[in-house]
């Protein structure tokens, strides 16, 4: 009969600390999964909306990650999108009430977004591979990390389409009013959710530039 | 293996404690929902009459302080007054403006409010405005001053216009467009603000006092902002040509 006591892995082993990170790169849901694209799109015209979208969006995908590894042995396979669905939607109902009850302001911004939440495939992708298989700890720092690589994205490519489309930052104006005066002219289509596209593409370009393990061999 | 009980148990049970749930945060949440909307509103007819220092904690204060007086116009152009009491519990802030308006639509007998604030000894007439955006429900308020013809400022707000894009009728850059705009031309026919794709240049000199600037990339949500200010001054258009020709 064995004694030995299994010993507790630390809150930041160096496994958990890799859930956190390697969705920032190695496995980004949008360069990298390619998911979440659509909510990629439409809410990166200014940075503001962006960064709103980024934070609920950890939110929603934290607590359901969690709802969802507590109930993992119960949920029968059969029925297992539904019961995901039921607590993604749940979930982002009730953060919308409760923005909508103390932080009005912050939830004016938001509209349409928190609706966008639930039809997030990255949030349904984690529940499904990893969640469902995961005690809670791993399943929340995994929600989290999955959820700053998405963020971290959005806020950049919100950053590139506000700077050249609308020539602010946060609303300010940052191209000075002399540029303007030279000829200088906002690009347009920045605003448009085509430009987001491309901006996607330009961004994995770039990391795969300086990330060898995502280049395949042939 | 589940059993199929043990499936439809789970699926039950699931479904019950999520609706018990929502509804348990709904019912709770309401009073605090209300309020914000009720102060949000309050707020907005107030921006629009260019009312400085409004924050979330002194609408209501300020709203009663600077709101004078509430009107309920009808179609035949005929005012009924409010001015004693607490100016939130007036009757013209309880009415639902979809509902007139839709009354209205179909030419019915109808109500709208009509708020009027005294700034410093000017008189600004505030209207509520009320449309359908690209995605759901745009409104907003229209501040005019005495002469029921020049705008003094206007608010708008919306459900789930595109953001960054149709949701942009929000910004003061785009509201302020409107200040100091006229709604009827020098013969004294209605015209409206017209919001113009393609700039305000674009449109004939003398009607350049009668248009905005539309939103790039939000086109139909400008259309909306425009046929919403036009349907809405039409259907208070008896009052004010009433009052004008006094």
């Amino acid at each position: 009969m064995s004694t030995e006591i299994k010993e507790r892995e630390p809150l930041f082993s160096p496994k958990n600390m890799k859930l956190l990170t390697t969705p920032l790169n190695l496995s980004n849901p949008i360069t990298v999964q390619v998911l979440g694209i659509c909510s990629a799109l439409a809410v990166t015209a200014k940075l503001m909306p962006a960064i709103v979208m980024s934070i609920s969006v950890l939110v929603v995908m934290a607590a359901s990650n969690v709802v969802i590894s507590l109930l993992r042995n119960g949920i029968p396979p059969r029925i297992r999108i539904i019961v995901q669905l039921v607590v993604i939607a749940t979930m982002v109902i009730l953060v919308d009430q409760v923005l909508k009850a103390f932080v009005y302001d912050v939830s004016k911004q938001l509209s349409v977004f928190v609706g966008l939440i639930i039809t997030n495939c990255i949030i349904m992708g984690r529940l499904e591979a990893f969640a469902m298989a995961n005690k809670p700890w791993p399943a929340f720092l995994d929600g989290i990390g999955n959820a700053m690589g998405y963020g971290i994205i959005l806020i950049i490519i919100a950053f590139f389409r506000e700077l050249l489309g609308s020539g602010t930052i946060f609303d300010f104006r940052v191209i000075p009013q002399g540029a303007y005066d030279f000829g200088y002219v906002n690009n347009g289509l920045m605003i448009l959710p085509p430009m987001a596209l491309i901006t996607v593409g330009v961004i994995i370009w770039i990391q795969r530039y300086y990330t060898r393990e995502l280049i395949e061999e042939n | 293996m589940y059993t199929n009980g043990y499936i439809f148990r789970y699926a039950a049970i699931m479904v019950i404690v999520a609706a018990a749930l929502l509804s348990l945060a709904a019912v709770l949440l309401k009073p605090f929902q209300d309020r914000n909307m009720a102060i949000e509103k309050m707020g907005g007819i107030l921006a629009s009459a260019e009312v400085e220092g409004v924050e979330t904690d002194n609408t209501i204060e300020l709203f009663n302080k600077y709101v004078v007086e509430e009107l309920v116009v009808d179609k035949d152009g005929n005012g009924d007054p409010y001015t004693d009491g607490k100016m939130e519990d007036g009757p013209a802030f309880k009415i639902n403006m979809k509902k007139e308006l839709y009354k209205e639509n179909k030419g019915e007998a109808y109500q709208l409010p009509i708020y009027i604030v005294n700034k410093d000894g000017e008189t600004i007439y505030v209207l509520p405005l009320r449309g359908v955006g690209l995605w759901g429900p745009v409104w907003g308020n229209i501040a005019l001053k005495e002469d029921f013809n020049t705008v003094a400022g206007v608010t708008f707000g919306h459900k789930g216009e595109t953001p960054g894009l149709g949701a942009e009728i929000t910004t003061d850059g785009f509201c302020n467009q409107f200040k100091d705009k006229e709604i009827f031309d020098d013969a004294g026919n209605f015209v409206s603000i017209k919001v113009k794709k393609g700039g305000v240049q674009s449109m004939p000199q003398n009607m350049q006092i009668h248009g905005v600037d539309a939103i790039s990339g939000g086109t139909i949500t400008s259309d909306a902002v425009s046929d919403m200010i036009n349907d809405v001054l039409l259907a208070y258009l008896p009052y004010i040509q009433k009052q004008r020709a006094q």
